[in-house]
């Protein structure tokens, strides 16, 4: 609960930094106040907070999320120091990223839907923003539109699901929503499951799962690569945490209704996202589909059952920090206004061995090959799903995984095997350090998986 | 019979279910991104509209204060939505969605 405040407060703060002059002290007042904020969720622990009136419910799995969240939001900015320097706008950026996080953690904790939705708005609107903050750049305005456009539809339907579930129960809160439905389980009326799939469309806009994924692609493909970044990790984990606290708390009891309807989402994420994925010479676009057919895994858990959160969380906790390092290597390699092909990576290895293996140990960990973390959120994903009994999609996540290791390793042949006649790249240290820090999360999280899966 | 000031729900629900239809189908079809913006208004209005009618029924302000919500998020979005429209004017002299299709497939 405290986390939210501190970010809130970090948020003013950044507005601040404009008016009072002290632009240069806000990157290491950020670090410092994102440290805080992971120390002091880590302090909460287990204590279940409620706030604003029971709006929200700081229970263990929000807490755990925010620490992902903040964790993984302090590698982002980090990660994406270039992104805020000489730069007329820094404060205005600062800011905003910060709001998406609060908009971020209000979604880990939502015990209203009052607060889902406007945990989504203020994420969302803040994303709508950072994907069009390369103003000059003709793609990035372009993807800011599209986001918006889909953005705002999908939040139309969403919203829609909310007004029918209203209308049937009388109620926005999760918990009361959930006693009505096993209190009247049988004469629910017909607008309620009209209302709940709603919902589930619009959720899955949010989370990009195939066939609203279309956005996707061009969104993270035109944004500024530090917006990408952003998106594909924080936002996801972000929205996950939100249907997850959806599908299987409030609607747990009606998911006859839901079951099937995730089960096919996810069959057919997987399958497109990944065999897209297969002809596409943009790495950004490819790691975008990449971060599609992710999502199609993480569904895979959501219709399963048993330690669904545990097993999400730590299949997040993976999938972001590969992400990282992957947009980490993909940020120093890229030139202004230019496409990063595959070509680009050819005979890497020549040209800085470091880079090379950060980028061969985030691919490897997002194929999922052991023992990266990768692998171990993907082997504990499948089990648990076989455990429910969905046997044919774990055939087709095994399938599709397959074609996964295919393009990855496209990128990998291209490092070490193709000759290149470009120069040394020289890595600055707080570069060294972060992709040092982030492969070694990369690794020990899949040595010790059960360090992360205890904690929910 | 359920009713809200003499009227049955179920027209009020078939009203907004209309208005949020013809939003979908103005964002699905139309070219121009204004008209698109408006179909998204008239999508969250519709919205706005069951709310009220259903708060009423239920004799519950909740429903009407979400509403102020969402008409407070939406004049948000559309803040930020119109911006990127300008962005988009400037950069390409058009707001014909057309324009958007440098990044494909």
């Amino acid at each position: 609960m405290n986390a939210l405040y501190i970010i809130c407060g970090l948020g003013i703060i950044s507005l601040l930094a404009e008016i009072f002059n002290f632009k240069k002290a806000l990157f290491p007042i950020v670090m410092v106040g994102l440290v805080v904020a992971i120390a002091v969720a880590f302090l909460d622990g287990g204590n279940a907070s409620q706030a604003f009136s029971n709006m929200i419910n700081f229970d263990r799995v929000a807490i755990v999320f925010t620490m992902l969240i903040s964790i993984t939001a302090f590698s982002w900015f980090w990660m994406a120091k270039d992104y805020f320097s000489n730069n007329s706008h820094l404060t205005d950026r600062f800011a905003i990223v910060l709001f998406s996080l609060v908009g971020a953690i209000i979604l880990t904790s939502i015990n209203n839907m009052v607060m889902l939705f406007l945990g989504i708005e203020i994420l969302s609107i803040s994303m709508y923003v950072l994907a069009g903050s390369n103003k000059k750049n003709l793609f990035s305005t372009e993807a800011a539109f599209k986001y918006f456009l889909m953005g705002s539809f999908a939040t139309g339907f969403l919203l829609m699901g909310i007004a029918l579930i209203y209308g049937a129960t009388g109620t926005f809160e999760l918990l009361k929503i959930s006693a009505f439905i096993s209190a009247h389980s049988s004469d629910l009326p017909s607008f309620f499951y009209t209302g709940v799939i709603m919902v589930l469309i619009g959720m899955s806009f949010k989370i990009s799962a195939v066939p609203f994924h279309f956005w996707a692609p061009d969104v993270y493909d035109g944004s500024p690569t530090p917006v990408t970044a952003f998106m594909s990790t924080i936002v996801k984990t972000a929205a996950f945490a939100a249907l997850v606290r959806l599908f299987n708390g409030c609607f747990a009891e009606i998911s006859s209704t839901w079951l099937i309807i995730f089960s096919v989402i996810a069959a057919i994420t997987l399958v497109l996202a990944n065999i897209t994925a297969v002809y596409q010479t943009n790495v950004k676009r490819m790691l975008a589909y990449s971060s599609v057919g992710h999502a199609g895994y993480l569904l895979i858990a959501v219709v399963s059952s048993g330690n669904i959160q545990g097993v999400i969380l730590y299949y997040l906790f993976g999938y972001s920090f590969a992400s990282l390092l992957a947009f980490a290597v993909i940020t120093r390699l890229e030139e202004k206004n230019e496409s990063l092909t595959i070509e680009k990576f050819n005979g890497l290895f020549s040209r800085s061995p470091f880079l090379t293996f950060s980028m061969t140990v985030a691919l490897l960990s997002l194929a999922g090959i052991p023992p990266l973390a990768g692998f171990f959120g993907k082997y504990l994903l499948l089990s648990l799903a076989v455990g429910s009994g969905h046997i044919w999609l774990v055939m087709i996540a095994i399938a599709t995984s397959t074609i996964g290791v295919y393009y990855y390793f496209k990128i990998i042949l291209a490092m070490y095997f193709k000759k290149s006649a470009l120069s040394q790249i020289d890595l600055s240290q707080s570069l060294k350090i972060l992709l040092v820090l982030l492969l070694l999360i990369s690794i020990v999280a899949g040595i010790f998986p059960d360090l992360f899966l205890s904690l929910l | 019979m359920k009713t809200v000031q003499g009227i049955s729900l179920d027209y009020y629900i078939w009203l907004s279910a209309a208005l949020f239809t013809i939003g979908v189908l103005g964002v699905l079809y139309r070219r121009n991104s204004i008209i698109i913006f408006m179909c998204i208004e008239l999508m969250l209005n519709a919205v706005n509209l069951l709310l009220v009618a259903f708060a009423s029924y239920y004799q519950d302000p909740q429903g009407q204060v979400f509403v102020f919500f969402i008409m407070a998020v939406a004049a948000a979005e559309v803040a930020v939505g119109l911006a990127i429209l300008v962005l988009m004017h400037m950069n390409t002299k058009s707001i014909d969605i057309k324009v958007l299709n440098r990044l494909k497939w």
